[in-house]
């Protein structure tokens, strides 16, 4: 049941490009995907997104974001968290992938590569520093619960992958 | 309460990842290593987050003014009515990744069919969680692995483990008679027809890790009904404190 599917009014889209995840302050919540639909109804805002994780803590934030940068906009808003259809590392756009590789974390790969990767440690992650992919998993757990911690074995640097999420 | 019922069956699930949440919680800083640190908070953090979704919920359908956190921080120790599995301490850190496996794999189980439950905020909920315990799942089976397959040390401190921690596992298999009214309308799961899929399942691994399956047939029980091992009081105690101490804080 999973659709990927968004209904956002045009004219809101320059403003929710502004907002970024506080996490990740190079990205957008557009780029991110966690924006589901945000249309006007009686001139007001009503926006749903959606947890990237169930206990993201960046969830509240974002939401207080939108809000503000609505408001400046000249929108008053209401903002749902829904929960379905679960987000998918699928709904980072292709923009959000270079900017979250810029930033130092590794894109996320497909289901199937990235079991290969965590679990029987094969070395295709590319390094974000030098783009050597010998590289090896530190920690299935990294900064945060959606990254993985993983060290170049060339350049020595330690960097995040983001873990595919489907 | 209109749907009591259905209020009791969330908790019953809901209070088993709050209180592995916070057994994970305790290490926050006291990690065997920085990335086992990490990981052991990131799941917590993981199972706190599925547990508001759950309590607020729960809130709706009690519909009396309690909010999730009455919910979470305000009842007593009988009022809880999770598995003795979970309340278990971090005794040392096979004990932990023991737990944490054993759980695990039946709350892959769990969620893969409360997916199908005709109450859709549930089926949401269980489609959201099962892609975050499937990570869980790896990294406990991982360590099982690693430690079973280890040094002659660490794979004596994880048969030790599974040796102890298995007398709770058959109670994950048990019916409250609100379980049971759940599977009747179809918003539960029927949690007897996963036991052998469980116990095949962890069989393997643990026979991957070269460790043996226990073969003892006494299992402890009580969680369900709110009769639990001596441990969860103090954990309770922990968890409890700031609101208890300074009623209705906030952050």
């Amino acid at each position: 049941m999973t659709t990927t599917e968004q209904h956002i009014d045009q004219i809101l889209i320059p403003i929710l490009e502004q907002v970024s995840d506080p996490e990740i302050p190079v990205l957008s919540i557009m780029e991110m995907g966690v924006v589901r639909s945000a249309v006007i109804e009686n001139n007001i805002v009503k926006v749903q997104i959606t947890p990237t994780y169930s206990g993201c803590p960046a969830m509240d934030v974002i939401g207080d974001d939108i809000k503000k940068a609505l408001k400046e906009a000249g929108y008053n808003s209401e903002i749902e968290l829904i929960l379905s259809p679960a987000w998918t590392t699928d709904w980072i756009t292709p923009k959000g992938r270079k900017a979250l590789e810029d930033y130092g974390i590794a894109a996320p790969l497909s289901a199937e590569a990235d079991k290969d990767v965590l679990l029987h440690g094969k070395r295709i992650v590319k390094c974000t520093n030098c783009g050597s992919t010998n590289t090896r998993l530190v920690s299935q757990f990294g900064s945060t619960a959606c990254k993985a911690q993983f060290q170049c074995d060339d350049c020595l640097e330690p960097f995040d992958y983001f873990k595919c999420l489907k | 309460m209109k749907n009591e019922n259905l209020y009791k069956y969330i908790l019953g699930i809901a209070d088993n990842s709050l209180i592995l949440g916070q057994r994970l919680g305790e290490l926050c800083g006291h990690g065997p290593s920085l990335e086992t640190d990490i990981a052991c908070t990131n799941i917590s953090l993981d199972l706190f987050g599925q547990v508001r979704s759950y309590y607020q919920y729960a809130s709706k359908v009690a519909g009396d003014g309690r909010t999730e956190d009455d919910i979470a921080m305000l009842r007593k120790e009988r009022e809880y009515v999770n598995v003795l599995l979970v309340e278990q301490p971090n005794t040392d850190f096979a004990y932990t990744m023991a737990r944490q496996f054993l759980f695990d794999m039946y709350h892959m189980l769990f969620l893969n069919e409360l997916q199908k439950s005709k109450d859709v905020t549930l089926s949401a909920i269980a489609n959201k969680c099962i892609k975050e315990v499937s990570y869980h799942l790896r990294f406990s089976s991982d360590w099982i692995k690693r430690l079973g397959d280890g040094t002659e040390i660490s794979h004596q401190k994880m048969q030790d483990a599974i040796d102890g921690l298995w007398t709770y596992t058959d109670e994950l298999f048990h019916q409250t008679e609100a379980d049971k009214q759940m599977v009747e309308e179809g918003i539960g799961v029927d949690v007897i027809k996963l036991k052998e899929t469980y116990y095949t399942k962890v069989s393997e691994l643990l026979h991957e890790a070269s460790l043996k399956t226990p073969e003892s047939k006494y299992f402890q029980k009580g969680g369900k009904q709110g009769v639990h091992t001596e441990h969860l009081g103090y954990l309770l105690s922990d968890l409890q404190y700031m609101q208890r101490t300074y009623p209705n804080m906030e952050w």
